[in-house]
């Protein structure tokens, strides 16, 4: 798996922040002007917007898109549903985390492990997107 | 360059606390909820399918059968999630409109003077909080702020025809709503109000706005007046975005249980005081005196009654809260009365003046500066590990007399430990 390093994340490109020495003759620390804002994890997954709401998933039908059990995913409700959004529907009232998959007439709720069948939305099922998965934060420890 | 006349919208949220409750619980869209006061008392708010059979302020106890019978779903009052509901709702709102005015936990008046297309904004702030929040607002739009709220009552009265939104910037249909609304339903008006009106012949919102102002003002008040002149059309109410200070700080609530013993009392009244100091500093207010009360059960037949408070002076004006809960707790000694069942207490801030602003005698003593380090102190520790973190020692980390609240939904929105659980099955 690659990966790549955090650059510049926000607006005004925010980096890490460095830490301020404490220099006793008083020299001035030579780092002091190059200070920026904390990175902060709110604003990258944007959970303090008034439509993005914190959700804890279980169950392991999405391992394909890398949700497991006790994941927590970040969910946008102003977002527009499109094929292909991983999303947290309501199939007749009953809330599940799926992926949209729109084929022609056909309205599907996908899942990423072989052992789940996708379940077709049929005549007289009730379906609404509750909101759209924009990232899922999951702990290794 | 003639004046633009100004606009208003009232923004309110329909049956919000049971709106709320729906929100993480898509199983209960079609159920209908009552949620209940502090202590599970009675009913406080209804969804639109609960209000034909159960009424505003019922006490629980006697309506659990009625309650079974239609299938409705209590709450207790989950404080924690209205209140981010809330904040989350009038956010979207200022997204959308130049001003906004949050009136109360569900309603916000805004500022709509110079828009274009007014029907348009009100659909679009009702499906941006409705597709957002999931909870659904009405609007209402018009010259005044009386004639938003009656505009706002109409959209709520009229769902299916208006779908939510109703402008009567338009004289034509202002004037049907003022024709076809009862003056009970104007914004103000009570019912002694009503009354009184209901005898001079005025009995629609048209009849109080042709009324002469004049009248009005003699017999009732100047507000009545005002109310009367803004549903002609004429403004009296400016948008009042300024978050001003109340009058008095005050915090009281029902006991949990029946308290005897003058202890867990005292422990009760640190606790409001804690509160109470709380909002005082928010507001960088100090108070001069302090009032306590406590009483019985007021309704039980079977109870002794016995209800008294107390006003303490303070030796200056302050918000150390050392000072307070010494004042609070000693001004008790003095009101209890051993043989009754307390069931409530409260603790009141008066004599609020800014910090500052009390210089009436110039040899008096002034709150200590150390002692407003140590407040601030308080609140930042409070602030950041979550209230009561640090608190004086008289009051508990728990109570047997704390709040009942047997029917409590998750905080789904701000305790990590309670959030929504969705399956991916």
């Amino acid at each position: 798996m690659s990966f790549s390093l955090l650059g510049p994340i926000a607006e005004g490109g925010r980096k890490l922040p460095l830490c301020l020495f404490r220099v006793p003759a008083g020299f001035p620390s030579p780092a002091a002007d190059y200070i920026e804002a904390h990175i902060s994890l709110d604003e990258v997954l944007n959970v303090r917007a008034p439509h993005v709401y914190l959700v804890s998933l279980t169950g392991e039908s999405m391992q394909g898109a890398g949700i497991f059990e006790g994941d927590l995913a970040v969910v946008d409700r102003s977002i527009e549903p499109v094929h292909g959004h991983v999303v947290i529907a309501l199939l007749n009232n009953d809330p599940v985390c799926k992926r949209l998959c729109i084929r022609g007439k056909d309205v599907i709720l996908l899942s990423e492990n072989p052992k789940y069948p996708p379940r077709y939305v049929l005549e007289g099922d009730e379906l609404t997107i509750w909101g759209v998965v924009t990232s899922s934060v999951r702990s290794h420890v | 360059m003639s004046k633009v006349p100004p606009v208003f919208g009232l923004i309110d949220c329909n049956s919000f606390y049971a709106s709320c409750e729906r929100v993480f619980r898509p199983d209960l869209a079609k159920v209908p909820i009552v949620v209940l006061s502090n202590n599970d008392g009675c009913v406080i708010a209804r969804s639109y399918d609960a209000k034909p059979f159960v009424k505003m302020g019922e006490p629980y106890f006697q309506i659990k059968h009625k309650l079974r019978q239609h299938g409705i779903v209590a709450f207790s009052s989950n404080y924690a999630l209205y209140g981010d509901l809330s904040e989350r709702v009038m956010t979207l709102i200022e997204s959308l409109v130049p001003a906004v005015e949050v009136y109360s936990i569900d309603e916000a008046f805004a500022d709509l003077t110079g828009v274009d297309d007014l029907d348009g904004l009100g659909r679009r702030i009702r499906s941006l909080v409705l597709r957002c929040t999931g909870i659904p607002v009405g609007v209402g739009i018009a010259h005044t702020k009386t004639l938003a709220k009656l505009a706002n009552h109409t959209a709520k009265r009229l769902q299916a025809q208006t779908g939510g939104v109703v402008n009567i910037c338009n004289q034509f249909k202002r004037d049907w709503v003022l024709r076809n609304t009862d003056v009970a339903e104007v914004w103000g008006v009570g019912r002694r109000m009503k009354m009184h009106l209901d005898s001079m012949g005025i009995k629609t919102a048209m009849d109080l706005a042709k009324a002469d102002p004049w009248i009005l003002r003699k017999n009732f008040s100047v507000v009545i007046e005002k109310t009367a002149r803004e549903l002609s059309g004429t403004p009296c109410l400016e948008l009042d975005e300024l978050d001003l200070p109340k009058q008095e700080i005050c915090c009281s609530r029902m006991f949990g249980k029946r308290l005897k013993d003058l202890p867990p009392i005292k422990e009760a009244v640190a606790m409001y005081m804690m509160r109470a100091s709380e909002k005082l500093r928010a507001q960088n207010s100090l108070c001069k005196k302090v009032r306590v009360s406590i009483r019985t059960g007021m309704f039980n037949p079977e109870e002794a009654k016995y209800a008294n408070g107390v006003v303490v002076d303070l030796p200056y004006p302050t918000d150390d809260v050392r000072l307070l809960t010494k004042a609070a707790v000693g001004a008790l000694d003095r009101v209890y009365r051993p043989g009754f069942s307390y069931s409530k207490a409260e603790v009141m801030l008066l004599n609020r003046c800014k910090q500052g602003e009390y210089t009436d005698d110039l040899f008096a003593t002034s709150q200590p500066a150390e002692a407003v380090k140590v407040m601030a102190v308080l609140d930042k520790i409070n602030g950041r590990w979550g209230r009561g973190t640090l608190r004086v020692a008289s009051v508990p980390r728990s109570s047997d007399w704390g709040m009942r609240r047997e029917m409590l939904s998750q905080s789904y929105t701000t305790r990590l430990d309670q959030l929504w659980t969705v399956g991916c099955d």
